[in-house]
C-alpha cells in the first residue's frame, strides 16, 4: 500500500546569500511564519530576515556553568571535610585557596557539556530524517546553494499561491518538500 | 584594460594584505563556494589516497607498535625499565607529559582565542590544530598514567564512592592536574566536534560511497544548514570560545602548579605560571608550523594556507619565544637575587653542572637560533621556517628535561644526589608516543576535512550579504 504523500512545504532555491536574505524578508513581510532558511554557512541577516528571536542557549550555559562550579566545590568540601578529614600540617579542614583550580576546571566543564548538549537540544538534533532532505538538490545546501521552505503548517500557506509568490522572488527552482 | 571579474578581487579586509602589496592574502583569490567545497572535501572523498599516505602511516603505525611494546613491557615488569630512581623520581615520563601538553596548546588558542580576536586568519590553520591538540593531549595522558605503576588503577584518581571510602586528596596540584588535563581533553574534543558538525554535513551530501554516506551521516546528526541551527551553533561555538580561552590558560597553569607548589630549588617560583603558558604556545606553534608545511606542500593546499599563516605564526613564536628567554632570565636573576644558597645553586649546576650541555643547548634552541626570526627572509623562507620549528619542539623538549631532571638530581643535600640516564624503554616511550601521534594524524587528514569548510565559505567575498 502506497503512503499517502503529504506536502511538508514549498522550497525555493537561490543562488547567492543576497538572494536568499532578500527573499526570506520579503516572505516575512507577506506575512508567512513557519518557514526556514538553509544556507552552507552562517548567515546574521537571515536570522534577522526571519524575524527570529535570542536563543536561550546563554542561561543553558550559565546554569551548566554554576552546576559545575557548585558541584565541583561540594564534593571538594564534602570530601575532605565531611567523609575523609585529613589532617595536614595542620591546616584547616576546609582549605578553601586549594579547592579553586578544581572549582575551576569543573565550572568549566559543566558550561561547555551545557553549552554543546544545549545547542543541539534547542536544535533538536540527532535528527535522522527530516522532510527537506527529500530534495534532491538539496544536498547542495551544504555546498553553494541556498533555499528558503515556506512550511505547509504556516496558516497563510496555499499549494498555488505560496508557489506563485515564490515565482516572485527570482528563484533558480521551486520544489515541492514532501513528508 | 579589462575588468577583473569579482571573484578574482584579492579578500576583502581584514584577510587581505593589510601592510602594503606585500604581505600576502590569507586566501589566494578565485575561489568561490563550489571550489573551497571540492577542493577540501576531494581530500576526503575523491582524491586517490597517495602512496605516501600509506608509506607514513605505515612507519606510525609501526613506531605506535613500539609505544604498544614498550608499554606492556612497562605492566609486566615495573616503572623500573625507565632510568627514574631516586632523587630522580621524575625523568622522561613528565618532561615528555609536559612536552605534549605544551603542544596541544596551540590548538585551543588557535580556535578559541583568536576567533575571539577575529583573527580571521585561523580558519585555514585551526582544524587541523584543534585535531592536533586532541591528538597531543592523548600522548600526553599516556605518560601520568603509566608512571603510577599500575595504570589499571588510575580510576583511583578520579573521585567516585569506593567500597575503601577514601577520596582524593583535593589539596593536592597532581589533583588539579587531573581535573585540568581531562576538562581539557573533554572541552577540545567537544569544540573540534562542534566544528566539524556542518563539515560533516557537507561530506554527507557530497560522498559517493554508501557506507561514507552512513557514517558522515551519523556524526553529522541531521545538520542541514537551517538558519534557526546556524544561529544557536555561532551562539554555542563563541561561547565555547569564551569557555576555551581561561581554560587553555589554566591548564598549563595548573601543570606548572606540580612544580610551583613543591619545595624544590628550581621549582617552587612564582613566575611558572606565565612563564609555562608561553612556552607552551611556543611549543603548539612550533609543532603547527612543523605539520603545516609539509601537509600545505603534499596536498596542494598553498591557496588556503598562505604564507601569510606561516608568517603569522613564524611572528607569534617570536614573541612567546621572547616570553620564554625573559622567563629563563628572570629565574636565573631570582635565583641569585633571593640570596637562598640552594635556589643560588639550581642555576650554576645547570650552566655548569653534569648536564650543562643540555642547558646550553635548550639556550640555543629555545632563546639564539629564533632570533632569527626577526628577518623578513627568514619568515618568508618556507625550508627555513620548518627548520627553526623543528628546533623550537627539541628546544622545549630540553627546556622540560633541564626543570625536571636538572632539579630534582642536586637539591639540598650532596649526600642525596644523583644521576639520571634514559634507558632504551625511555626513548622508545618517547619515541612511540611519537608514533601514536603521527598515526593519529595520519588519519584525521585521510577520514575527515583538515580544513574547516564552512568557516572557509564565510571569507569568501561572496558570502556577504548586499543591503
Amino acid at each position: 500500500m502506497k503512503r499517502a504523500t503529504t506536502v511538508y512545504g514549498l522550497m525555493a532555491e537561490f543562488e547567492d546569500p543576497t538572494s536568499l536574505v532578500a527573499a526570506t524578508q520579503r516572505a516575512h513581510d507577506a506575512g508567512y511564519r513557519s518557514m526556514d532558511a538553509y544556507s552552507p554557512f552562517p548567515i546574521e541577516e537571515l536570522h534577522e530576515a526571519l524575524g527570529a528571536h535570542h536563543t536561550r542557549l546563554p542561561l543553558i550555559v550559565l546554569i551548566g556553568g554554576l552546576c559545575g562550579g557548585i558541584g565541583g566545590y561540594t564534593l571538594e568540601y564534602w570530601s575532605s571535610v565531611i567523609a575523609y578529614p585529613l589532617n595536614i600540617g595542620g591546616k584547616p579542614l576546609h582549605s578553601w585557596p586549594a579547592f579553586i583550580p578544581v572549582t575551576f576546571e569543573t565550572t568549566i566543564l559543566g558550561a561547555a557539556l551545557a553549552c554543546v548538549l544545549g545547542m543541539l537540544a534547542l536544535n533538536g538534533l540527532p535528527e535522522p530524517y527530516h522532510p527537506v532532505f527529500n530534495v534532491p538538490r538539496f544536498a547542495l545546501a551544504s555546498r553553494n546553494r541556498f533555499f528558503l521552505c515556506i512550511e505547509s503548517k504556516d496558516p497563510k500557506f496555499d499549494v498555488e499561491g505560496t508557489r506563485h509568490f515564490l515565482e516572485t522572488l527570482n528563484p533558480r527552482e521551486i520544489t515541492s518538500v514532501e513528508d | 584594460m579589462t575588468k577583473v571579474p569579482d571573484s578574482l578581487q584579492p579578500i576583502e579586509d581584514p584577510n587581505r594584505a593589510i601592510v602594503g602589496a606585500a604581505t600576502p592574502a590569507v586566501m589566494a583569490p578565485g575561489h568561490t563556494f563550489d571550489t573551497v567545497t571540492d577542493k577540501i572535501s576531494s581530500i576526503v572523498l575523491t582524491r586517490r589516497t597517495p602512496l605516501w599516505w600509506y608509506a607514513g602511516f605505515g612507519v606510525a603505525m609501526l613506531l605506535t607498535v613500539l609505544l604498544l611494546v614498550s608499554l606492556t613491557y612497562l605492566v609486566f615488569t615495573g616503572i623500573g625499565i625507565w632510568g627514574n630512581n631516586i632523587p630522580v623520581g621524575w625523568a622522561f615520563d613528565i618532561t615528555n607529559f609536559v612536552w605534549w601538553i605544551g603542544i596541544g596548546h596551540a590548538g585551543t588558542l588557535i580556535s578559541a582565542i583568536l576567533l575571539l580576536l577575529k583573527q580571521t586568519w585561523r580558519t585555514s590553520i585551526n582544524r587541523f590544530a584543534e585535531a592536533m591538540t586532541l591528538f597531543a593531549v592523548s600522548c600526553a595522558a599516556v605518560f601520568p598514567v603509566f608512571h603510577t605503576g599500575r595504570p589499571w588503577l588510575a580510576y583511583w584518581l578520579f573521585p567516585y564512592p569506593n567500597t575503601m571510602n577514601l577520596w582524593p586528596q583535593f589539596r593536592s596540584p597532581l589533583i588539579w592536574d587531573v581535573f585540568a588535563v581531562s576538562t581539557y581533553a573533554t572541552v577540545s574534543l567537544l569544540f573540534w566536534f562542534v566544528g566539524l558538525i556542518p563539515d560533516l554535513a557537507t561530506l554527507r551530501d557530497r560522498s559517493q560511497s554508501p557506507v561514507g554516506r552512513v557514517i558522515y551521516g551519523m556524526l553529522a546528526m541531521g545538520w542541514r544548514g537551517s538558519s534557526h541551527h546556524w544561529h544557536r551553533y555561532e551562539t554555542a561555538y563563541l561561547l565555547l570560545a569564551g569557555l576555551a580561552t581561561p581554560l587553555v590558560v589554566s591548564v598549563h597553569t595548573v601543570v606548572s602548579f606540580d612544580f610551583a607548589v613543591g619545595i624544590v630549588p628550581g621549582w617552587h617560583t612564582t613566575i611558572f605560571p606565565p612563564y609555562f603558558v608561553a612556552g607552551a604556545i611556543y611549543s603548539g606553534f612550533a609543532m603547527v608550523l612543523t605539520l603545516a608545511i609539509p601537509i600545505r606542500a603534499v596536498y596542494s593546499l598553498e591557496d588556503f594556507i598562505t604564507m601569510r599563516h606561516l608568517q603569522n605564526m613564524a611572528k607569534v613564536m617570536l614573541v612567546t619565544g621572547l616570553i620564554v628567554a625573559y622567563g629563563y632570565t628572570t629565574e636565573a636573576f631570582i635565583a641569585w637575587y633571593s640570596g637562598d644558597k640552594y635556589e643560588g645553586f639550581v642555576p650554576l649546576n645547570r650552566m655548569f653542572g653534569p648536564y650543562s650541555r643540555v642547558y646550553w643547548a635548550l639556550i640555543l634552541c629555545n632563546v639564539v637560533i629564533p632570533q632569527a626570526l626577526w628577518f623578513k627572509r627568514v619568515r618568508t623562507s618556507v625550508p627555513t621556517l620548518f627548520i627553526i620549528s623543528l628546533i623550537v619542539n627539541v628546544g622545549m623538549w630540553l627546556e622540560r628535561f633541564v626543570i625536571i631532571v636538572l632539579s630534582l638530581h642536586r637539591d639540598y643535600l650532596p649526600s642525596s644526589w644523583g644521576m639520571f640516564a634514559p634507558t632504551f624503554w625511555d626513548w622508545s616511550t618517547l619515541v612511540g608516543t611519537i608514533g601514536l601521534f603521527l598515526a593519529l594524524l595520519f588519519l584525521f587528514l585521510r577520514f575527515l576535512p583538515m580544513i574547516s569548510i564552512f568557516e572557509m565559505r564565510t571569507m569568501l567575498p561572496e558570502a556577504k550579504v548586499e543591503e
